[in-house]
């Protein structure tokens, strides 16, 4: 099947270009990196972690959701889903694919990453993280293929994969929490020392996966002669809707708990997120953008003449998206950071080479994202 | 495992040099890993002491005695473990750092304070925590808690994930963000220098505990701010200290247990 993904339209070949050349140019930043260290970033001492590791926290909710397609349909037979589980599964393999990336160019010494399965370290909760992202990448390939490869044979999947979709299930839910533990599990940042870090991960997965899916649903519709059916794009949407309003829920729970019980500590990050520290406030002029941006998505999708109405449903599900990235993608990890043990107030912004970098990575994946969506299409069409 | 006769022999032979020659740096013995630094992660260049051992090491310190702007206790250190002095604060790599009071405890500052406790700057550094954080996160176990407290880094198995940088509540890590070679001032050639890529942090000089030497800090504070020791030993100079009075920890809430005790 894979030579469906090599020959295509005109369009298609210069989009397919396109990803590539970012690709080239993220990896010659990235050589540039191997060769003068991390300092090509904007890390520093205090904020250690960054857009890289910032992506990779927030592609694993990319990854996650596709247990909002897998879920329904297999568990609860709704057919409407049928037609598109399979992109849910192209899409978590894409996005494991991304975070295993992006942690890879995070690494001061890539050349000993093996390391990690040399000295095997339970009680380090990125060594689980390794483990269920791996995982989860090898069980979404092995049953997206199989059920493609056996749809394109006309023939039902082989009953031995099913074991596997199940669970695919927990392990989807698996990722995304071991992955907030990196975080909620550290004494010292009070900004992330939170028992409800794992749930919130899960309701803004819920919500960005399947909004971003919801938007590639209407690209392969007006581009590609794959129309996934209005039912199972309108129930989706309605999942981006509580995912999104469970989402804002859990941060006003965060904003009460903080700013109620005024515990210096807990309050001075909140504070840095959403208005600034002592004029440092370029993290909290992003968040202001992602608070409006979700809050008119979620008007747009509670509204069911809204949410219909085709356009403004890809209005909302861009919204979605670009609201949780900027909370995830840029002002959770660094927020972290700041103010720091010894309350200094350090400012980050990524330098020109390291957002080439994370561009290239994101390129990758799309450029994966294109190739399965590709062969998935062309057999379907067939 | 004993030690064969065979062994022992050879032993007894270098010990003897090492006693005879106890000025001349003994090259050899650094090479093949001397039995006096048996218990370093590096083979260090042997002393005319016998090692320095405990059952757990800490460290008191008075900010009281500094004197004003004096940074003794840094440059010395960093001398000694080939620190970089990049001169930037965002590549910046230190061991030991000096910080006004209200930062090192914002649980205990209060704008009453007396100016002369107000105005302290406080040497701190890692605090080789009974719990240590670092040490959990670790995905390759390259930094460790020995059992005698010291939590040390092995340079050559780091992978720069930084994970132990977002763990330490103290901020006590560094990492090499690029090559730190070209800012180290001067290269001492008993301690191995760092690559890009790794973390790093104070090693509560393990090295010169190996060779019976006190930590590089602590020997070169005239004031005699600085006091180590055995903390299971009632006699230790550092106990002796804590018996005197009220001693404060960082961030004691967090059950890191840190090891560097302050007395203000």
């Amino acid at each position: 099947m894979l030579e469906k993904a090599l020959k295509g339209s005109r369009g298609y070949g210069i989009w397919v270009a396109f990803l590539l050349l970012l690709v080239a140019v993220g990896f010659f930043f990235y050589l540039r990196q191997l060769d003068y260290g991390l300092g090509i970033t904007g890390l520093s001492r205090d904020v250690s972690w960054g857009l890289y590791i910032a992506q990779f926290t927030f592609l694993v909710g990319i990854a996650a959701s596709a247990v909002m397609l897998v879920l329904p349909y297999y568990l609860h037979d709704f057919k409407a889903f049928g037609r598109i589980t399979i992109l849910g599964e192209f899409l978590a393999v894409s996005a494991v694919i991304m975070c295993v990336t992006f942690v890879f160019v995070d690494l001061g010494r890539p050349d000993r990453a093996v390391n990690l399965l040399l000295y095997p370290s339970p009680r380090s909760v990125l060594f689980w993280d390794v483990i269920v992202l791996n995982g989860y990448l090898l069980l979404n390939i092995v049953t997206g293929w199989t059920v493609l490869e056996s749809d394109k044979k006309g023939i039902p999947p082989p009953a031995w994969v099913k074991p596997l979709i199940y669970l695919s299930i927990p392990w989807a839910v698996s990722i995304h929490t071991v992955t907030a533990f990196i975080y909620s599990g550290l004494p010292g940042r009070g900004f992330w020392l939170t028992a409800i870090m794992a749930p919130r991960f899960l309701a803004s997965a819920f919500a960005s996966g399947p909004a971003l899916l919801i938007l590639f649903c209407l690209i392969l519709k007006r581009f590609c002669r794959f129309d996934a059916g209005e039912k199972a794009i309108q129930t989706l949407a309605k999942i981006v809707t509580y995912a999104l309003a469970t989402s804002i829920f859990f941060v006003m729970v965060e904003i009460f708990t903080v700013f109620y019980s005024q515990v210096p500590g807990h309050m001075h990050h909140l504070t840095y997120l959403f208005a600034g520290l002592e004029g440092h406030n370029t993290i909290a002029r992003w968040m202001t953008v992602s608070a409006f941006t979700a809050l008119i998505s979620l008007v747009l999708l509670i509204i069911p003449r809204t949410r219909k109405n085709e356009s403004l449903l890809a209005l909302a599900c861009f919204g979605v998206f670009l609201s949780l990235w900027i909370e995830k993608g840029l002002g959770l990890v660094v927020t972290g950071f700041v103010p720091s043990p010894l309350e200094a107030i350090p400012d980050y912004s990524p330098t020109g080479a390291e957002v080439a970098i994370t561009v290239g990575v994101w390129a990758l994946g799309l450029l994966l994202v294109t190739m399965f969506y590709k062969i998935f299409v062309s057999v379907r069409n067939e | 495992m004993a030690p064969t006769r065979r062994e022992f022999l050879q032993m007894a032979g270098f010990s003897a040099i090492g006693l005879a020659l106890p000025v001349l740096p003994s090259l050899a013995w650094a090479r093949t890993g001397a039995p006096a630094a048996g218990v370093s992660a590096y083979p260090a260049a042997p002393g005319p002491l016998p090692a320095r051992k405990a059952k757990r090491w800490a460290m008191t310190v008075k900010p009281g005695k500094c004197r004003a702007g004096c940074t003794d206790c840094i440059t010395a250190c960093h001398l000694e473990h080939n620190v970089p002095a990049i001169g930037n604060p965002k590549d910046d790599v230190h061991w030991i750092g000096l910080q006004k009071v209200g930062h090192v405890f914002p649980a205990e500052a209060h704008p009453r304070l007396p100016d002369t406790i107000r105005g302290l700057s406080v040497p701190v550094l890692c605090n080789h925590c009974e719990n240590p954080p670092c040490v959990r996160v670790c995905p390759t176990q390259a930094t460790f808690r020995r059992p005698d407290g010291i939590v040390v880094m092995d340079y050559h198995r780091c992978i720069g994930c930084r994970f132990c940088m977002a763990a330490c509540p103290y901020g006590s890590r560094s990492m090499n963000w690029r090559d730190p070679r070209p800012f180290i001032r001067k290269i001492n050639q008993d301690f191995p220098t760092r690559t890009r890529g790794v973390v790093e942090k104070c090693n509560f000089c393990e090295e010169r505990l190996a060779r019976g030497i006190l930590p590089a800090c602590v020997v070169a504070c005239k004031e005699k701010a600085m006091a180590f020791g055995d903390l299971e030993d009632p006699c230790s100079e550092v106990r002796l200290t804590l018996d005197r009075g009220l001693s404060l920890r960082r961030r004691p809430e967090l059950g890191t247990g840190p090891q560097i005790y302050y007395i203000l």
